[in-house]
């Protein structure tokens, strides 16, 4: 069984996030970054399944240079080997594009059973490209999973989204996970060292058979008019409960009208 | 006037209250055509003709409820061919996005997910988005095929605005593709009584801080009418369902009023709460991030100033 697992390389959430100034693209340079929290549970779900059977658990990201980063936690984690999609004209690309390249990477990697992603990139977070995969890919897509069950060819899942649904799909199908399905591991030193030997490849948009000019910042579909700094939120009236804390917040309440 | 396609969202006809801020919006852009989408349409009619939809698509059929969303982006797809809408506007939910990014493909448009706002302006349609937290506030515009815009809940003020809609039935095929995905089991929507999270004026959450012990933020809750959110150190703790989570991997909450009691404020938890109008925080540590953003704070436990705070409102309304 073959199992790819989409990661994605973020700014830190804990880190200032901020744009780039010249063309509004977000500032994946100048900022820390991070294998986005939210794949770590598609990594680990893969990996569950390859520790309990056979299975090949391929790690796959688009994105620049310290993307890589992603591929080695993940590798680190556990899974075989990597992907790292890589080309200059990538800078700036939307989920459509995105999710062509992935598309692509995926069909490239040949004769996948199982795609695990995060249920939202932690930067973006638009929990779109999962789906748009699937569309892509003409694949089964089940998203927002807090838990999953795979029997032979199926997959049988818990999927949380306004209500909670069981949903069930017959290999091949991409799977989006939550932070509900399962405790992701810490790489062991172990992992570590292993990480250090394992295959990864780079490929090109040409390796892809993708052309430059359908990807990036001048193809995407949506433009950015503007960005504006929010003002912090200025901090109200804090008061220490002195007895009357409660009281107090009543008060507070009726003059705002909300009583 | 250009057609602008809102996707219903509904339980079996329940018309949920983002579709008549979705029609309130639609109506400042061009002319609202509710595009219904499964089974229950009688019960949906009255609503969508009460918030303005000059015509209805509807499109029945129980494959369409069997199946995650595929079959209806299919069915918007086959619509949006048809009327060549000037938008298409969906609710900001997981079925919502999924379905939005797969008609993105089909119909080879830009997408923007999660807008605050939609307006019509000289440049075209304008979305105001709200990312990393809060921290920018961000305006767009889709520059290649039908602008696709899903929108977060209490974006506009629902306004009614009666109308006599135009009924179309659609015609439903779906291919085999679209039913790769099979439901075989929905869980009821939970009935608490109280309004939906998602949807609510005011929010009431706890977190650690309650030490498990949710009576005080439910009591609150009541007394004004609120909802019931849960941060995730809660949620994880097993003292509240997490349907209830707000923050990053749970609901995302725009309420004129979010009462956090116990919660300390990580960019997570605030990730799914700082559209929050008015904010107001009970915690015992003085120290707590979440004090930064409050408009009114009680240093204090939330054991004791919760149940006085509710004593008082349940008398100030007496
Ligand atoms: C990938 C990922 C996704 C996440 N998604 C979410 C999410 O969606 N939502 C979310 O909420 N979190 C999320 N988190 C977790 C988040 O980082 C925090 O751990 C969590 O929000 C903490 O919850 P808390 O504030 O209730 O608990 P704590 O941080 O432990 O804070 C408890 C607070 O209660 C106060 N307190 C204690 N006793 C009392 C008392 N008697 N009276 C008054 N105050 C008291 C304390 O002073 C403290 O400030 C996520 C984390 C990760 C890594
Ligand atoms: N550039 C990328 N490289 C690898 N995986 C990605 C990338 N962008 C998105 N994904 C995957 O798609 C999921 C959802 O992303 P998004 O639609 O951006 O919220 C993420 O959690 C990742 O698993």
């Amino acid at each position: 069984m073959k199992i790819v697992v989409l990661v994605k390389h973020v700014p830190d959430a804990a880190a200032d996030r901020k744009f780039d100034e010249a063309d509004y693209t977000t500032d994946r340079v100048s900022v820390d970054s991070i294998l986005s929290e939210l794949d770590e549970y598609a990594v680990e779900e893969a990996l569950k399944i390859s520790d309990a059977g056979d299975a090949e658990v391929i790690a796959v990201t688009m994105g620049p240079e310290q993307a890589q980063d992603a591929i080695k936690r993940a590798l680190q984690m556990g899974a075989d080997s990597g992907v790292h999609v890589l080309d200059e004209a990538l800078h700036g690309s939307d989920a459509l594009a995105t999710s062509q390249v992935l598309a692509a990477a995926i069909e490239k990697v040949g004769e996948v059973d199982l795609v695990f992603t995060g249920m939202a990139s932690t930067d973006g977070g638009m929990s779109v490209v999962p789906a748009m995969l699937a569309e892509r890919l003409q694949l089964a897509h089940v998203g927002f999973v807090g838990e999953l069950t795979l029997d032979g060819g199926t997959v049988r899942a818990r999927r949380d989204a306004d209500v909670t649904e069981t949903v069930e799909a017959a290999l091949p199908a991409i799977v989006s996970v939550t932070d509900q399905i399962n405790e992701p591991r810490y790489p062991s030193f172990k992992g570590i060292m292993a990480a250090k030997k394992k295959p990864v490849q780079t490929w090109s948009l040409a390796d892809l058979g993708i052309d430059a000019g359908s990807v990036g910042l001048s193809a995407a579909w949506s433009v950015v008019a503007s960005v504006t700094a929010r003002p912090p939120r200025t901090q109200g009236e804090v008061v220490t409960d002195e007895g009357d804390g409660g009281a107090k917040l009543a008060a507070y309440l009726a003059d705002q009208k909300f009583i | 006037m250009a057609e602008i396609l809102v996707l219903v969202d509904h339980a079996d006809g329940a018309v949920r209250k983002t579709t008549t801020e979705l029609l309130t919006i639609a109506r400042r852009l061009g002319e609202p055509s509710a595009v219904f989408i499964g089974s229950g349409y009688d019960a949906a009619r009255d609503t969508l003709a009460q918030f303005g939809a000059a015509k209805v698509y509807v499109a029945e059929n129980p494959e369409l409820v069997d199946h995650l969303v595929a079959p209806q982006a299919e069915v918007l797809a086959q619509v949006a061919a048809t009327a060549q809408p000037a938008a298409i506007l969906l609710a900001s939910n997981p079925d919502g996005k999924e379905i939005a990014a797969r008609l993105a493909i089909k119909l080879e448009s830009g997408l923007i997910t999660d807008a605050v706002d939609v307006v019509a302006a000289d440049a075209g349609i304008t979305t105001t988005q709200s990312v990393f937290a809060g921290g920018y506030t961000v305006t767009a515009r889709v520059t290649h095929g039908t602008p696709i815009v899903t929108v977060k809940p209490n974006a506009a003020t629902p306004e009614p605005a009666q109308s006599t809609p135009v009924e179309e039935k659609v015609a439903v095929s779906i291919s085999d593709t679209a039913k790769r995905a099979r439901i075989v089991e929905r869980a009821a929507r939970g009935e608490s009584g109280r309004p939906e999270l998602t949807e609510a004026a005011i929010v009431v959450s706890g977190g650690r801080g309650t030490g498990g012990d949710f009576g005080p933020v439910e009591a609150l809750a009541d007394a004004l009418g609120a909802a019931v959110g849960a941060s995730r150190a809660a949620v994880d703790s097993g003292w509240y369902p997490h349907a209830h989570q707000v923050g990053q991997t749970g609901k995302t909450v725009s309420p004129q009023l979010y009462v956090a009691a116990g919660i300390s404020g990580a960019i997570q938890h605030r990730a799914g709460m700082q559209t929050s109008k008015t904010v107001v925080v009970v915690n015992k540590d003085a120290e707590a991030p979440i004090f930064s953003m409050a408009d009114f704070g009680v240093v204090g436990d939330l054991h004791t100033v919760l149940p006085q705070a509710t004593e008082e409102i349940t008398k100030r309304k007496a």
